[in-house]
């Protein structure tokens, strides 16, 4: 799976924070999403597509291959 | 049938305050884009379906109207406060880059790990509470004693306003949120004192350089054409007192009066209670009490469902309507604690999306696992079909949630 951000979409709302943690991040300075891991581990595809279906801006973009 | 055939009068009559109204089902069946007549008479129209009302949302073009869009009005003349009204005094940038800019500037305060980091103060707040209406003994109105104070404790302490004058707040909040509920006189008169409050609170803190969420937004200010005008912190710090409280507490009321109407989504909860995150998202799309719903005005044409809607139309998203939505949730009309993907509208979507939705969540979580750990025997002590909705604002919510233990 690889995952791509919006950055100039993203609203700062913070779904993909709480519900995948160890992938999104949000810069301290404004809010917008950081992403921290672009093609994460099999045990968290689960918790991304979740973040990506419920991102208010559909800001996060997946390309799975699996 | 074509949409102008009917017009139909807004907001919807519902027979029961946690039953959706009738017409749901065949609005976003048969008439998705239909026409509506508001409680001013003017009309409107009405989106249902969660496809058309996420992409509207989504279209940074568009933003609430403004009192200079000569948009459809909401309340009566002479009546309405001045969230209905779009009075132009509220400085914050409704569109485009501007309203990003201040988006971004109040923002950073409100991300996920800084929610997190109040979590233990906010369970201490809860657990207060609890303690203090189980004191008073049942049955109890878990609203006035739990869902109201929390957030208003929450924000004030994020703002750094004093909580004792909450009082205050609510009513000059239920004011600026005034459908039909009050006069424009009164409406008008409470906003020159809440005005007259939060100015006062802002040159104290500019002076004492205060280090609370206010005090910050002052100091990125310091600079020549950094951070907000002086207008644009006023309203600021306003709205955030507003959006902070009146939404967040009905919406604590109306998820425990959800879960406890049908005991064998509280028995499930108490059994697992990984459960919660996914049941406070299940409670925002199942409310069937959002509020009036959001506006939007067409300063262009926009085409929803293959449908051109003609610049200057006013629009009104149903999110809870949207959120009934079979054709975007399976089941919609059960309520399953476990969904997920939860893609509600209950924050909205695209760039006004709820801009403290981390901290509603958060509120939310705490208040329901506090409620599970301390009173795992609690139930509603009228039955469901009984519960009274608040009517005239823009804000949906129960008047009262009696409880029991
Ligand atoms: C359960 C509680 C809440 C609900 C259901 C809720 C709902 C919403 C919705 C639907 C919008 C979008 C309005 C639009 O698009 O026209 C919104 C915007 C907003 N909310 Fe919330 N809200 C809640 C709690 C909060 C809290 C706790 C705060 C913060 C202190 C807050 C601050 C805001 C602000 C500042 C906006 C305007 C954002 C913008 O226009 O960019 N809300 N809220
Ligand atoms: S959920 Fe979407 S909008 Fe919210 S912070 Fe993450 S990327 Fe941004």
């Amino acid at each position: 799976m690889k995952v791509t951000v919006d950055e100039a979409k993203c609203c700062g709302a913070g779904q993909c924070v709480l519900i995948a943690p160890d992938v999104f991040d949000q810069r301290d300075d404004d809010g917008i999403v950081i992403l921290l891991d672009a093609e994460p581990a099999s045990d968290q595809h689960t918790a991304v597509r979740e973040a990506a279906a419920v991102c208010p801006s559909a800001a996060i973009r997946l390309d799975s291959d699996d | 049938m074509s949409h102008n055939d009917q017009v139909l009068s807004y907001p919807l009559h519902y027979d029961t305050a946690l039953e959706p109204p009738k017409e749901w089902e065949q609005l976003r069946g048969q008439c998705p884009v239909a026409t509506i007549e508001l409680p001013s008479g003017d009309r409107a129209t009405l989106l249902t379906r969660h496809e058309h009302i996420k992409t509207l949302l989504a279209d940074a073009r568009f933003a609430r109207p403004t009192a200079a869009d000569n948009a459809a009005r909401v309340a009566p003349a002479g009546s309405g406060g001045v969230a209905a009204t779009g009075d132009s005094s509220l400085a914050i940038p409704d569109k485009g880059e501007p309203h990003q800019r201040w988006r971004r500037l109040v923002g950073k305060y409100f991300t996920a790990k800084r929610m997190a980091a109040l979590r233990p103060s906010m369970t201490a707040t809860t657990e207060r509470l609890i303690d203090e209406m189980v004191q008073q003994g049942a049955p109890a109105d878990l609203k006035a004693g739990v869902g109201f104070p929390l957030p208003v404790y929450v924000i004030c302490d994020m703002l750094g306003v004093p909580a004792d004058d909450r009082h205050r707040f609510s009513r000059w909040s239920d004011m600026m949120l005034s459908v039909t509920r009050y006069s424009q006189e009164e409406t008008h008169a409470s906003m020159g004192e809440f005005v007259q409050y939060m100015s006062g609170h802002i040159a104290t803190k500019r002076a004492n350089q205060a280090s609370d969420l206010i005090g910050m937004l002052i100091k990125e200010s310091e600079g020549e054409g950094e951070g907000m005008s002086d207008a644009e912190l006023l309203t600021t710090a306003m709205g955030l007192l507003v959006a902070g409280h009146e939404t967040t507490a009905n919406m604590i009321g109306k998820m425990v009066a959800m879960l406890l109407a049908d005991r064998a989504r509280w028995e499930r909860l108490l059994a697992d209670l990984s459960l919660v995150r996914a049941a406070v998202e299940e409670s925002l799309r199942f409310d069937v009490n959002h509020g009036f719903g959001l506006r939007r005005f067409l300063t262009e044409d926009a085409e929803v469902g293959g449908q051109v809607l003609p610049a200057g139309t006013t629009v009104l998203c149903g999110m809870s309507a949207a959120n009934r939505d079979e054709s975007a949730f399976d089941q919609a009309d059960q309520m399953d604690l476990g969904r997920a993907p939860n893609a509600h509208l209950a924050f909205g979507a695209g760039p006004h999306s709820c801009l403290g939705q981390a901290l509603a969540r958060t509120e939310m979580q705490v208040v329901l696992e506090t409620l599970l750990r301390k009173l795992p025997t609690l139930e509603l002590a009228v039955p469901a079909e009984d519960l009274q909705r608040m009517e005239g604002l823009l804000v949906g919510g129960l008047r009262e949630v009696p409880v029991r233990w």
